[in-house]
């Protein structure tokens, strides 16, 4: 196995610790190695390693930099909120705070290229410095002119320096306008199911033998394996409900091979985490927690969807999902009371044969709202500063969502945000047949 | 005098809210609390799994309901709480202050830093904060940086206390690692994009930084997953707490400050209506409730002179024997004590001797008093009997039964009959549930009559109990139980006494009645005579308006605003706003003295949906020139000068301001009215 990990320049034994700590992924590893070439060699300025998430990207690099000890930084782009974050980094890992301290407040790629050089001239490399860049698609929304820039940062610093950039994307979405310096590509593809299987089985409880707990990944894969192949995912469940499965054996029901038996025990339990867990409706400590004292049903994030609202409130909700659904020139009909006999037909245009739920929330007016809330609500009520204070109240609260721009104060246009079953609960708490007012099941 | 006494009230009614605040919000404070401890302390166990899911965050949904604006005080004092018992890094963030990535990261660290750097001299952390904070900034503004500074804040702490250490318990071992919690105020407001990448890059420190996160959620915990994609959802580990919902809370609220004879300031049936309806129409915010009690109470003591009288019986009688004339005077004005003065012989002594009439007034300031504290607890005693029977003929809640009872006499509506009727058809078992429950309502209240009315429960009860005993030999027993119903009836008065005999009388000839069917008849007359001795209406005691506060009108304007309506009384009767009398008219129409912007918007009213400037201004300035005394026959007169073109644009531009008119595309030199309805 540590064959395919052949590198002249790196010591044999990291090699062999290395290919150690990355089952299936020796391809790749092996791959990125000759490219980065001995340890004193010019590296290629840029690769571009893209796969799924958890398909390994990250922890093959990482665990290849550290075990052979080879200068470099790790970036995550998200935290990267501006750009001197970046090289603030990349300067301190690199050569210290003193180097870090010398860039200018908001500093621009240049200064960046300055000092790097001013400081790579004085401890020039001895080894390829490597730049790691985690979720490098952020990078497309920073400065026009960074990532063109990183990709060709050997040429740029004159030093032994490459960047590593990690993505989920292709690069095909990254090439800049003006075209760029091309990365080398390098696909991490995603585990297969025996792959993951292999995996899943190193993180062995210590105090059960290997081939139980692979027996038990095996059955956790058979049910889980159709909806979720994150490697990440599939190590939570695993330890969330290894204990479980462990049950027989540790009350001495069942021994360690009886395998159907145990699959017997656990397949329900596994089905169950996978309609709650899976999807975070219960968290996971809930979820131990449960598992202790058998509770029962526990009810889930999306159980409580019930919500109270005051009374105008609610007919405001009503009035703007009726302005959201309904074509305006319907109003007439509905809340009109000598609207005369005017069938569907007669509205139809062409293009609204279809379902206004099916093409979702239209915007619609301040005024068109209040219109329809005042005559949908059954007692007077005097326009007060309450009212339009609970319009914007409703707006903070995502029931509705402002369209127009924030400081167009002139009629600003809402749309609904909430759906048929939301409201029809509303609807019901105030005696209010919601139905019969919406066009599309006229 | 009335200042202090308003002052005192408030006071007490303001500390005694914050106690039930409090009491409320425990048990899921408690509950938070114990939850970010066991999260500090859950990480230091090295279990297989526990490690297998360490990159989770800790997070805890507090779902509080659509009240917002009480939402502050809850946090405020869960803020305060895990700074005291739990954690000194402890960050609270609101959205507004949070718009991008770069200023909820920056909150964080100051908030995070400068408590633990200066807690005492804060203020000064204030003044130097644009300097300072910008230093602080340009060397880290990371998450990095946080951690560093956590890292070797522990490393001290844990230094500094070798001696603590080396007694180290668990507890010792969590107190030099306490979770840094950050509480998100108001979830929903937070941009969600920022509130992915802040949870994304906190994960990665979750590791070296104990972090623990509390959502405040508005409306349901769904929102968290329509906010944040499984990918991020799925670092964090929520658990939900769900809050008292607020209309329990108020029912709370208005049984500790209201229906009690505490506190002596009352609102009327009208006013408590309106801030009632207030409550369940807009804003279902428990604190505005008691800022409208605030309001009341300051209106209360403002605008009636007698309100030096609403105050504790003692100090009633003190301030009662210090009346001046003028305060007699207004006493005898009271409609309430008129009323009270017909019944009476001496009137004529009562409406010219001072001396007396505040004798008068110390009794019956005595009597309201009484009066009180026997209402509240018959009040409960019938909501708790009319509050299980279907279709809730009283009410579900027991402030409605006490706005019927504030507004006439209840036992003459038609609902109280039914509710009577339906008492008369209760099974056994429940009766004598509903009236143990009474009785409970009615012993630890200390007045004379209540514990007569006590007694008389407990003896009915314990006939219902033996009732239960006797079992079959009813018909033997049945007479042995009608003499103690006479008995018992004298204490009603005479006309029921006949009444219920007749209805006795009726009722035996129709059918024999069973001995339990009497008895319970006699428990409901029971309470129906308790109900008629003691809640009457407030109206119909004397001298009640110096515990009442009755105006609705005036904090139903204060409360909620109707900014419109103003505005177009304001143009349309400019003389009751600069209370200027000469602007008044007979019919309706302006003087054409008025302000310009009335003028204009009188003129406007005539209009169609589109107004020619050009007519506009040639009426403007036939009204401006018959104010100016012009002759209307002569030459000049309608003529358009510029002062008075420059009057009316100004006046025009200051409509399209209130939003009446707005420039429009349709027609040249138009004007589009925004507002329906002519003059």
């Amino acid at each position: 196995m540590a064959g395919l990990l052949d590198q002249p320049g790196y010591d044999e034994e990291s090699l062999r610790r290395v290919s150690e700590q990355l089952p299936c992924r020796e391809l790749q590893a092996g791959m990125l190695l000759s490219l980065m070439g001995q340890p004193q060699q010019y590296c290629y300025p840029s690769l571009f390693i893209y796969g799924h998430r958890s398909s390994g990207k990250s922890h093959v690099v990482n665990v290849l930099m550290k075990e052979l000890e080879l200068p470099h930084t790790t970036v995550s782009c998200v935290e990267c909120i501006s750009a001197a974050l970046l090289f603030e980094q990349v300067l301190l890992s690199f050569f210290g705070c003193d180097a870090a301290a010398q860039l200018p407040r908001s500093p621009s790629i240049s200064d960046f290229v300055r000092i790097y050089r001013q400081q790579s001239s004085q401890f020039p490399a001895k080894q390829t410095r490597f730049i790691v860049m985690e979720k490098a698609e952020l990078l497309r929304d920073a400065d026009a002119n960074l990532l063109p820039a990183l990709l060709r940062l050997q040429e740029l610093v004159d030093d032994n320096v490459s960047v590593v950039l990690l993505s989920e994307i292709v690069w095909d979405k990254f090439r800049p306008n003006t075209g760029c310096f091309e990365p080398l590509l390098l696909h991490f593809p995603d585990y297969s199911k025996g792959e993951l299987q292999q995996i899943l089985s190193k993180d062995c409880h210590p105090s059960y033998s290997a081939e139980f707990y692979s027996s038990y990944i095996n059955i956790l894969l058979g049910v889980f394996y159709t909806v979720c192949r994150d490697l990440r995912e599939l190590r939570h469940l695993a330890a969330l409900n290894f204990s479980k499965f462990c049950e027989p054996v540790a009350a001495g029901k069942a021994k360690e091979t009886e395998t159907h038996k145990l699959w017997k025990n656990i397949e329900p339990h596994l089905k169950k985490a996978m309609q709650t867990v899976y999807l975070r409706e219960v968290s996971s400590l809930q979820w131990e927690q449960m598992e202790e004292h058998e509770a029962g049903a526990l009810r889930g994030l999306s159980a409580h969807t019930h919500v109270e609202l005051p009374y105008y409130s609610k007919f405001l909700l009503i009035a703007a999902y009726l302005a959201s659904y309904n074509p305006a020139r319907t109003d007439k009909r509905f809340f009109l009371k000598h609207h005369g006999k005017i069938k569907k037909t007669n509205f139809l245009k062409k293009n609204e044969k279809t379902s206004n739920h099916l093409l979702g929330p239209k915007p619609f007016p301040l005024d068109r709202l209040l219109a329809i809330f005042y005559s949908v609500v059954d007692s007077r009520v005097a326009p007060t500063a309450s009212i339009f204070s609970q319009i914007s109240s409703l707006v903070t609260l995502q029931l509705l969502t402002l369209v127009s721009h924030d400081d167009q104060l002139d009629t600003p246009k809402y749309k609904c945000a909430v759906s048929l079953d939301f409201i029809s609960a509303i609807s019901r708490t105030v005696n209010f047949d919601i139905v019969k007012y919406l066009y599309d099941f006229l | 005098m009335r200042f202090k006494l308003c002052l005192d009230l408030w006071n007490k009614i303001k500390s005694e809210t914050e106690a039930l605040q409090d009491e409320l919000n425990r048990n899921i404070l408690d509950s938070l609390l114990e939850f970010t401890r066991k999260c500090s302390s859950s990480r230091h166990h090295s279990q297989w799994a526990s490690k297998m899911r360490a990159s989770e965050i800790p997070t805890a949904a507090l779902v509080l309901g659509v009240n917002v604006p009480d939402h502050d005080m809850t946090f405020q004092s869960l803020f305060d709480l895990l700074r005291l018992s739990v954690t000194p890094h402890v960050v609270s963030l609101q959205a507004k202050e949070c718009g991008a990535l770069k200023q909820l990261m920056k909150r964080v660290l100051e908030r995070v830093m400068d408590t633990v750097v200066a807690v005492d001299d804060e203020e000064e952390e204030e003044e130097t904060r644009p300097s300072g904070a910008q230093l602080h900034k340009s060397i880290h503004c990371s998450l990095a940086a946080l951690c560093d500074w956590y890292i070797s804040k522990t490393k001290k702490s844990s230094f500094s206390s070798p001696g603590k250490k080396r007694s180290s318990s668990v507890v010792e071992e969590q107190d030099s690692h306490p979770p840094v919690v950050i509480i998100f105020k108001d979830l929903e407001a937070f941009n969600s994009r920022v509130l992915q990448d802040f949870i994304l890059i906190c994960s990665r420190y979750i590791h070296r930084l104990p972090l623990v996160f509390i959502f405040g959620v508005a409306t349901s915990p769904s929102t968290i997953q329509h906010m944040l994609p499984s990918s991020v959802s799925s670092l964090l580990c929520i658990e939900l707490f769900q809050s008292l919902s607020c209309t329990q809370h108020l029912t709370t609220v208005i049984d500790k400050l209201i229906l009690t004879s505490k506190f002596p300031f009352k609102l009327n049936g009208k006013v408590m209506q309106v801030l009632v309806s207030v409550f369940l129409y807009h804003d279902f915010s428990v604190r505005n409730f008691i800022k409208g009690l605030q309001l009341a109470l300051l209106e209360h003591f403002h605008s009636q002179p007698l309100s030096f009288l609403c105050c504790r019986k003692k100090e009633a009688q003190l301030n009662a024997e210090q009346l001046g004339p003028g305060d007699l005077e207004r006493i005898r004005q009271l409609p309430s004590f008129q009323r009270y003065l017909k019944e009476q012989e001496e009137q004529n002594k009562l409406m010219t001797d001072d001396a007396l009439l505040k004798g008068v007034c110390k009794k019956l300031l005595k009597d309201l008093h009484k009066y009180h504290k026997n209402y509240y607890p018959v009040l409960r005693c019938l909501h708790t009997l009319t509050s299980s029977l279907p279709r809730y003929p009283l009410g579900k809640q027991i402030r409605e039964l006490h706005l019927i009872c504030l507004e006439r006499n209840v036992w003459e509506s038609e609902d109280y009959q039914s509710a009577m009727k339906l008492l008369r058809m209760l099974a056994k078992d429940e009766l004598m549930l509903l009236l143990q429950k009474c009785a409970d309502v009615l012993q630890p209240v200390n007045s004379k009559k209540m514990q007569a009315a006590f007694v008389q429960l407990e003896e009915l009860l314990t006939k219902f109990k033996q009732l239960d005993a006797a079992g079959e030999m009813a018909p033997s027993v049945e007479e042995k139980f009608t003499s103690p119903v006479k008995s018992l009836q004298k204490k009603t008065d005479l006309f029921q006494l006949q009444k219920t005999l007749l209805e006795m009388n009726e009722s035996r000839r129709s059918k024999r009645m069973s001995p339990f069917e009497l008895l319970r008849n006699e428990a409901v007359e029971f309470v129906d005579s308790l109900v008629k001795d003691h809640l009457p209406p407030p109206e119909s005691r004397p001298l009640y308006e110096v515990c009442y506060y009755s105006s609705s009108a005036t904090v139903r304007r204060h409360l909620n605003a109707t900014p419109r309506n103003s505005i177009q009384a304001a143009l349309s009767r400019p003389q009751s706003y600069i209370q200027n009398d000469s602007l008044k008219t007979e019919d309706g129409t302006v003087s054409n003295a008025a302000p310009d912007i009335c003028i204009a918007y009188k003129l406007h009213l005539e209009c169609g949906r589109l107004i020619n400037l050009y007519d506009w201004l040639e009426a403007y300035s036939t009204v401006v020139s018959a104010a100016e005394g012009n002759d209307p026959d002569s030459d000049g007169f309608g003529k358009v000068d510029e002062v008075k073109h420059a009057r009316f644009i100004r006046a025009v531009s200051e409509l399209e301001f209130l939003g009446f008119i707005k420039a429009t595309k349709k027609k040249t030199d138009h004007v589009a009215r925004l507002t329906w309805g002519g003059c």
